[in-house]
């Protein structure tokens, strides 16, 4: 649905030099945020997320407590200068769905049942936003559960995928996400190929969708490496 | 208590209602249900009751879409509903739905916005899109966008004198071009359902919505609940949504 005319592929090549199936320069960081029981700053080109857990700690008022198991909470929001045009303050309708799927996303990679009544709050913010915002928020809060020495089944690893110009993409920059065809976010537990998230928007042909699940599988294995080195770092 | 009566039918290839599980249960589709609404209707999925209504108005287009008209859905979870729905402002279950109903209409262009500008960078028409649940048995979702789909069917567009909008004397009908169709699908027990309903909503494990185009292109995908998938599940899952969703398409 290209809203404006921008041309988004020139001889085979992305507006920042990449081919279709390369991301864009990835940076992680365990534990930026000291305060925090664990927390990671992720950067996906320009995209930043720092993400920061809390917990497990008690959760009131008590009426919220589960009795056997804990609860995941998690916030996601853009800071008002994270976008171009500056954003009001606070959660929009965006960030609510946001913060569910990542919820979501995350929770079956947690063994929540070993602490009933307690809470585990993630939060991500997002410093700097140009496209795959969500996904990088998500590696980097899977990453801060990790340090926070969360127990948990694998890390969680996300990346986005999607259609160009007929072209199937990895890792949408801001200004490709805006007038893509179609625009898939996907996050997986990579050791046993467990998908946590899957949203997809745009058009595209049931193949397609194979084809973008296969791209973002092979992204997400390469991204699990640089995040188990990420972690190994915290200990070097 | 129902729950584990409907896990252990579901192991045994059954459901409570009797259904298969790729069958839907009554769809009742009843269009024009509001008078002052510029479309509406109503649609019931067995005990699930759903009704959307549409309104236009006169608005400024965004300046990147200077040419387009604009399309807002909203979902209200109305207490009446359900004893687990509370008055407030809309929570976010409401807000998720709203938006999945809003990317299916949108990303199928359904609605051809570009005929709906009235004077390109200044006036647009506004097509609210209302969903207002009114009784909770399972698949809100699917019953939700059927009811959108069905009330933009009937919605017509009113006369305009200046920048009066004559309501109740109406131009033309509202240029909809595909009809996109929902389809929720559960996994449970290595079992695909189609059109849970409430129990088995909770005793899924996870839950795969898809918005299927006329043409089966898919228009809009999203996991929801907290389990997790294989590829060759959401494959599966691919498949049986285009085929089901011709059933109701037929319908509207």
């Amino acid at each position: 649905m290209a809203k404006s005319e921008v041309k988004l592929l020139i001889d085979g090549k992305r507006l920042d030099g990449r081919l279709p199936g390369e991301m864009r320069k990835v940076e992680m960081k365990v534990d930026v945020v000291s305060r925090a029981d664990g927390s990671a700053m992720v950067k996906f080109g320009n995209t930043v997320a720092i993400a920061a857990v809390y917990g497990p700690r008690p959760l009131y008022p008590k009426y919220l407590q589960e009795a056997k198991s804990g609860i995941l909470r998690c916030r996601y929001n853009m800071v008002p200068f994270s976008v171009v045009e500056r954003k009001n303050p606070g959660p929009d309708r965006r960030s609510i769905e946001l913060s569910k799927v990542i919820r979501l996303a995350l929770e079956p990679a947690i063994f929540l049942e070993e602490f009933p009544k307690a809470t585990i709050d993630i939060f991500v913010e997002i410093l700097q936003a140009d496209g795959s915002t969500r996904v990088t928020g998500i590696n980097a809060a899977s990453l801060a559960l990790a340090s926070a020495g969360i127990p948990m089944k694998d890390l969680v690893t996300a990346c986005s995928v999607g259609k160009i110009e007929d072209t199937l993409i990895l890792d949408l920059s801001g200004i490709e996400d805006n007038n893509s065809e179609c625009d898939m976010a996907f996050a997986m537990m990579p050791s046993k190929e467990k998908i946590t998230l899957l949203q997809m928007d745009g058009t595209l042909k049931k193949e397609e969708v194979k084809k973008l699940m296969e791209m973002a599988k092979d992204a997400c294995a390469k991204i699990y490496e640089m995040q188990k080195n990420a972690i190994k770092e915290k200990y070097r | 208590m129902n729950e584990e009566y409907a896990l252990e039918l579901i192991e045994k290839g059954r459901r409570v209602d009797g259904r298969k599980f790729d069958e839907w249960r009554k769809i009742e589709i009843v269009p024009n249900i509001v008078k002052n609404a510029e479309g509406s209707a109503s649609v019931k999925f067995g005990e699930t009751e759903v009704i959307a209504g549409v309104k236009l108005e006169i608005g400024e287009p965004f300046p990147d879409t200077p040419n387009e008209g604009i399309l807002v859905v909203n979902a209200e979870f109305s207490p009446i509903a359900s004893p687990d729905f509370e008055a407030g402002p809309p929570g976010e279950d409401a807000i998720e739905l709203a938006r999945i109903v809003d990317r299916g209409i949108r990303s199928s262009k359904c609605i051809k916005l570009e005929e709906l500008c009235l004077e390109p960078g200044k006036k647009v028409w506004c097509v609210f899109v209302d969903i207002h649940i009114i009784n909770h048995k399972g698949n809100l979702l699917d019953a939700s966008a059927l009811a959108s789909l069905a009330a933009l069917l009937n919605t017509k567009i009113p006369k305009i004198e200046g920048e009066k909008i004559l309501r109740g004397e109406f131009e033309k009908n509202l240029p909809v071009q595909f009809k996109p169709i929902n389809v929720s699908v559960c996994k449970i027990k290595g079992n695909f359902l189609v059109d849970p309903t409430l129990e088995e909503e909770e005793i899924a494990e996870v839950k795969l919505s898809l918005s299927v185009r006329d043409d089966d292109v898919i228009c809009a995908m999203q996991k929801q609940g907290s389990g997790e998938l294989k590829a060759e599940e959401v494959e599966k899952i691919m498949d049986i949504a285009i085929e089901k969703s011709k059933e109701i398409r037929k319908m509207v």
